[in-house]
């Protein structure tokens, strides 16, 4: 494990746990974050038969780099009229909380930056945490747009936890275990034992249990886009109607914390949904380092199986925002309660009692 | 209950109908131009930035007369008899100074209309069509091939010559009636 070997190092756990703890910032957040702004503006753009940004680096593979810049050197905005204390606040407890959740991903065998026992359960809980942040920035901005689009924000995530949550229930139920590297570890193999196409298992309880593992993968997938506020369920920053939701009043890095928490929740919760269903960080096929006799390369293709699936699920929701409109608030709660939340609990029921058989 | 699975099923094969169509858009070529590197091919009978060609102009004005708007001004002077002007590409001989040819490019409404009535076809659009400017004043453009002080000169040559001849002719007035009373010597 990583941290071993910075304990080695450096001879202090609290130095190993803080290294541990900033290299997902540092080696995959960032990267990604800067990634994922160019993919999306890319994917929108061919979707939409344009180019995007060409013009800085190859195909403007530079922009969110020179964004980046220019986020930096703009003026930090304060509207005199709002809560100072709060507004500044909020952008942080935003990051923090898609942040946290990172500490529990499992991004290969031998980097999980905390094998928690618990860690389905972490990652839904600090998810909990943007729900306070976003609330904050909404009503300090003293906005009606911004605290609009932060009443929004909140009824839409907590109505949506509750579909996650079940479905969570749902993999608890069949692998008895919250601690995702252990649940990754009892999906490796090749592809048909991810939790997906039944599990591990073997014999007619695994065929039975597919049909309800896609529904399942169905709910838990659109509630955690709701989750995170993309399209079609955006309502709370809808551009046409709220300027920019809960965010409008922000400006400079302000700004770019919500957006680089957005992105960062993006993977989060793709990288969770892979985890759970998709076999994590195991790869489909076998390794190479297996077939070669290389033992270091495992956890190197681990680390490219995971974000190539996180990346993928990324994709997909990029994919739903330019193919979908948003759904009016009336709608986004009828989805929610009326259809996800009683075919979440069939479905529960139903895997409960084929794992009993 | 029946609605109830039948929205279900709408839901989903409708978010599959339209997500096949936007991937299939993924793979479908750009339309975007990449304009200053790439330039779209304009039509045949682009209207874009005037150009004088001032060795073919022979100042007849007509250019300036045609215009809708006022845009070019044109100041000429007449060449002294003893000046060779040379002559156009179509052999036209020049007889004028054109000590002044300016357009003024912020009033220019790009009709065309001055290039027909020209008698050399010197005026003529070209496929320029980007020059814009900080300043308004930038887009006076002259024409002309004289130099201030060479028109300067060439006005004064031309007053000096309109001067001479006025006196000449004054003279020669002064002088017809004259020889018939000129008293002769004793």
């Amino acid at each position: 494990m990583i941290y071993d070997f910075f304990y080695k190092l450096f001879g202090s756990d609290i130095i190993a746990a803080l290294i541990q703890s900033l290299l997902p910032l540092f080696i995959f957040i960032l990267p990604y974050a800067l990634f994922a702004v160019w993919w999306e503006r890319k994917v929108s753009a061919h979707m939409q038969d344009r180019l995007g940004p060409m013009r800085v680096g190859w195909h403007g593979a530079l922009q969110p780099i020179a964004d980046i810049f220019k986020l930096f050197q703009k003026e930090d905005i304060i509207a005199s009229d709002t809560d100072k204390f709060f507004f500044n606040i909020a952008p942080v407890l935003v990051f923090v909380g898609s942040y946290a959740a990172f500490a529990a991903i499992p991004f290969s065998s031998v980097f999980i930056g905390s094998n928690l026992d618990l860690g389905v359960f972490f990652i839904v809980a600090v998810s909990g945490f943007s729900v306070a942040g976003i609330l904050m920035a909404g009503w300090s901005s003293n906005n009606k747009y911004s605290l609009l689009g932060a009443v929004r924000s909140v009824a839409q995530i907590i109505s949506y936890e509750i579909p996650t949550i079940i479905i969570i229930i749902t993999i608890v139920m069949v692998t008895g275990t919250l601690n995702l590297n252990t649940l990754s570890e009892m999906q490796s193999g090749h592809f048909w034992n991810w939790m997906i196409f039944g599990g591990p298992g073997s014999g007619v309880t695994k065929f039975m249990l597919i049909p309800f593992m896609i529904i399942g993968f169905g709910i838990i997938y659109i509630s955690t886009l709701a989750e995170v506020n993309r399209t079609p369920f955006d309502i709370p920053e809808a551009e046409s109607e709220l300027v920019a939701g809960y965010h409008t009043e922000y400006s400079g890095m302000k700004f770019a914390m919500f957006f680089l928490a957005e992105y960062a929740n993006m993977f989060a919760v793709s990288a969770l949904v892979a985890a759970l269903f998709f076999g994590g960080y195991q790869s489909p096929c076998g390794y190479l380092g297996n077939l070669f006799g290389l033992k270091w390369l495992i956890p190197i293709e681990q680390l490219f199986w995971f974000t190539a699936k996180g990346l993928f699920f990324v994709f997909v929701q990029m994919w739903l925002r330019w193919t979908l409109p948003r759904l009016r608030v009336d709608q986004l709660m009828n989805t929610c309660w009326k259809y996800l939340i009683p075919l979440a609990f069939v479905n529960l029921i139903i895997i409960g009692l084929i794992t009993l058989i | 209950m029946i609605q109830y699975f039948k929205n279900i099923w709408t839901a989903i094969a409708t978010i599959l109908i339209g997500m096949e169509i936007t991937f299939k858009h993924l793979f479908v070529p750009a339309v975007t131009i990449q304009y200053p590197s790439v330039k779209p091919k304009l039509p045949d009978r682009e209207r874009n930035r005037l150009y004088v060609n001032f060795d073919d102009c022979i100042g007849c004005d007509q250019c300036s007369r045609a215009c809708p708007v006022e845009c070019i001004s044109i100041e000429t002077v007449k060449a002294l008899p003893t000046e060779d002007l040379g002559k156009t590409s179509q052999g036209k001989k020049k007889a004028l100074w054109v000590t002044e040819f300016t357009i003024d490019f912020a009033k220019c409404c790009y009709c065309q209309l001055c290039v027909f009535p020209c008698p050399t076809e010197c005026i003529y659009m070209t496929d320029t069509y980007e020059f814009a400017e900080y300043e308004r004043s930038n887009l006076i453009y002259n024409f002309s091939i004289l130099t201030s002080e060479e028109s300067e000169k060439k006005k004064a040559n031309f007053a000096r010559f309109e001067a001479e001849k006025a006196a000449e002719k004054a003279a020669k007035a002064a002088i017809v009636p004259g020889p018939v009373n000129i008293p002769k010597e004793q």
